[in-house]
């Protein structure tokens, strides 16, 4: 039978091929929990009496959202993931590794993996080749103490791209065209399974930024085949051993095919409130921006810093415009830092902070005030995501963000990149 | 059984960040207090104003957003019996059946905020009983049926010490 990347991959850990619809119980490679949802899945574990790990060395606590700690109610959370970690042999990711999406990938997850973890944005890893979802506390801390989980079978949405960006177009572009054009549940209970020359060609950071916003079309997961460029990335970590070549079938069958031609695209952001409210830069020129906040799992990587810091070289940040940068995981600040970019930004008058979740998420470090605007490189831009209810968010590439720093407003940036 | 309670009326994508706000990040260890703020960017009356028993009724993709299970679970800490909506996001779906919360999929545009309710979960019925209608609902997945009917998947594994999911 011919299988989409998540009917094989499934299939492979079933021991039997297995269709969309079907329920099936199946071994889990990875678990992962934050400090936000990793409390509770611990309290969870110890009613049940289940404080175990079933394969320690790929369970991950990360302390990510809250770090650090900004409140005692937090610190207090954070020794629990570390007291758990002790117990049971987990791995704890502290303060100062960073975003546990972009970890994942780094140093965790291999192509053909299952990874559940306890966090929506867990779909970043299927740019690896990997069967990657978000789950809720229980269903994680299940898989944790047992090494199982129980999973539908998703339907796939094949994303077939042809094409190259033209010059000031990037992967968080297309990502949000796409989500504009099939709705904030266009995908709900599927897979996206990314396709097509055009996916082929693409550097992984790219990739990570398309996966890890399929949730936000609804999707369970958003894969990629595992190819020489995932290999080549796994081989710079030390981690060649554990490629594998992962490749849908020809001819398998999928709900629905999406053909998008990279070149026809342009600069494109999402409006407040929704991920799907989106619309080209040209429809929202002049926007007023209070704050813009370049990091995440989503565009907190190396290679956003560089386009980023190669708008912001040399210029100053509009004098009304505060602009946050928070690099996504410690490899990234070093890379970022030895290459000058962090000081690149510092004197374009930015604030660099630590690595983690930061403004993201509304817990600390970057809040919006009353009617405040900001324009911010993450993934969601949900009323109150960043603190405060009577704030607007919106997303956009960190090429839109650096322009919008510079300017004040929201910018074409393809005014902006230097020749 | 029949659960009974007044309508809340919600609009279209109803986000964790307004059921569990970001800015009460800290109280996710005190499911107690983070439930006095429950859905409170969405309605900022409803957790102070709400009776046990009522029905939080809501249109497309409720619950969209992060997998934090924290929804779900101060919705049911606060006494809500289920959630009404078109469709739900498929994160907060599963997490509310874990937590054991009734999360109905059902055309909700004919009941108003006020409407008296009554749900027959194994009828697969909603009465308006304000306005004298029935609606009906798709039940759910037998594997959620069977979770939710152990009172979540906490209870599941405590009754069973494994997934027993064949029905």
């Amino acid at each position: 039978m011919a299988s989409t990347l998540a009917e094989k991959i499934i299939s492979a850990h079933a021991g039997k091929d297995v269709k969309p619809g079907e329920i099936i119980v199946t071994g889990v490679d990875v678990t992962a929990l934050q400090d936000g949802t990793g409390p509770l899945a611990i309290q969870q574990l110890e009613e049940l009496d289940m404080v175990r790990a079933h394969n320690p060395a790929k369970t991950v606590l990360f302390i990510d959202h809250a770090a650090p700690s900004p409140r005692k109610e937090l610190s207090n959370a954070h020794m629990s993931l570390r007291r758990f970690a002790r117990e049971t042999g987990a791995v704890l990711s502290e303060i100062s590794e960073g975003v546990c999406h972009q970890r994942l990938v780094e140093s965790f997850v291999s192509p053909g993996d299952i990874l559940i973890g306890a966090d929506s944005h867990t779909c970043t890893s299927g740019a690896l080749g990997a069967f990657s979802t978000g789950m809720g506390s229980t269903d994680v801390a299940i898989g944790i103490a047992t090494g199982k989980t129980w999973l539908k079978v998703p339907e796939t949405i094949r994303i077939e791209l042809t094409g190259s960006f033209s010059k000031g177009v990037y992967a968080k572009d297309l990502i949000l065209h796409l989500i504009g054009m099939i709705g904030a549940d266009g995908a709900t209970y599927m897979a996206l399974e990314f396709g097509g020359p055009g996916a082929e060609a693409m550097e992984m950071s790219e990739r990570f930024t398309l996966a890890n916003m399929a949730v936000e079309a609804g999707g369970k997961t958003g894969l990629f085949a595992a190819d020489s460029r995932t290999r080549a990335y796994l081989e710079e970590r030390g981690r060649g051993d554990d490629f594998r070549e992962m490749t849908p079938d020809e001819g398998a069958s999928y709900a629905r095919i999406i053909e998008i031609d990279l070149s026809t695209l342009e600069p494109t952001v999402s409006a407040p409130h929704t991920v799907d409210n989106t619309r080209k830069v040209s429809e929202a020129l002049g926007t007023r921006v209070d704050q813009v906040f370049i990091g995440t799992c989503t565009n907190g990587r190396l290679e956003d810093l560089r386009v980023a810091a190669s708008i912001l070289e040399g210029r100053q940040r509009h004098p009304d415009t505060r602009l946050i940068v928070t690099p996504a995981s410690r490899d990234i600040y070093r890379q970022a830092s030895g290459e000058g970019l962090l000081a690149t930004f510092a004197a374009a008058g930015a604030l660099v902070t630590g690595v983690g979740c930061g403004a993201c998420v509304g817990v600390h470090g970057g809040i919006l005030g009353d009617g405040e605007v900001c324009l911010a490189t993450q993934n969601r831009n949900f009323q109150g995501r960043m603190g405060n209810a009577e704030a607007f968010i919106w997303l956009a590439s960190p090429a839109t963000a650096a322009a919008a720093a510079l300017a004040g407003e929201i910018v074409d940036p393809r005014d902006y990149i230097k020749d | 059984m029949a659960l009974r309670g007044k309508a809340w009326k919600f609009g279209d994508s109803i986000s964790t960040d307004h059921i569990a706000p970001g800015r009460y990040f800290h109280l996710r260890t005190n499911l107690p207090e983070l439930a006095r703020h429950v859905l409170e960017d969405a309605d900022e009356s409803f957790a102070a104003s709400m009776a046990p028993g009522d029905f939080v009724v809501a249109g497309r993709n409720f619950g969209l957003g992060s997998s934090r299970e924290h929804a779900p679970r101060i919705i049911r800490f606060a006494g809500v019996s289920a959630v009404l909506a078109h469709s739900f996001a498929r994160i907060f779906f599963r997490n509310s059946i874990n937590v054991g919360l009734p999360v109905l999929e059902v055309d909700t545009d004919r009941i108003d905020a006020g409407d008296e309710l009554e749900v027959d979960l194994a009828a697969g019925e909603v009465r308006d009983l304000t306005k004298g209608i029935t609606l009906t609902f798709e039940p759910l997945p037998p594997v959620m049926v069977k979770i939710l009917k152990d009172g979540g998947l906490v209870e599941h594994f405590r009754k069973y010490g494994d997934f027993n999911l064949e029905t």
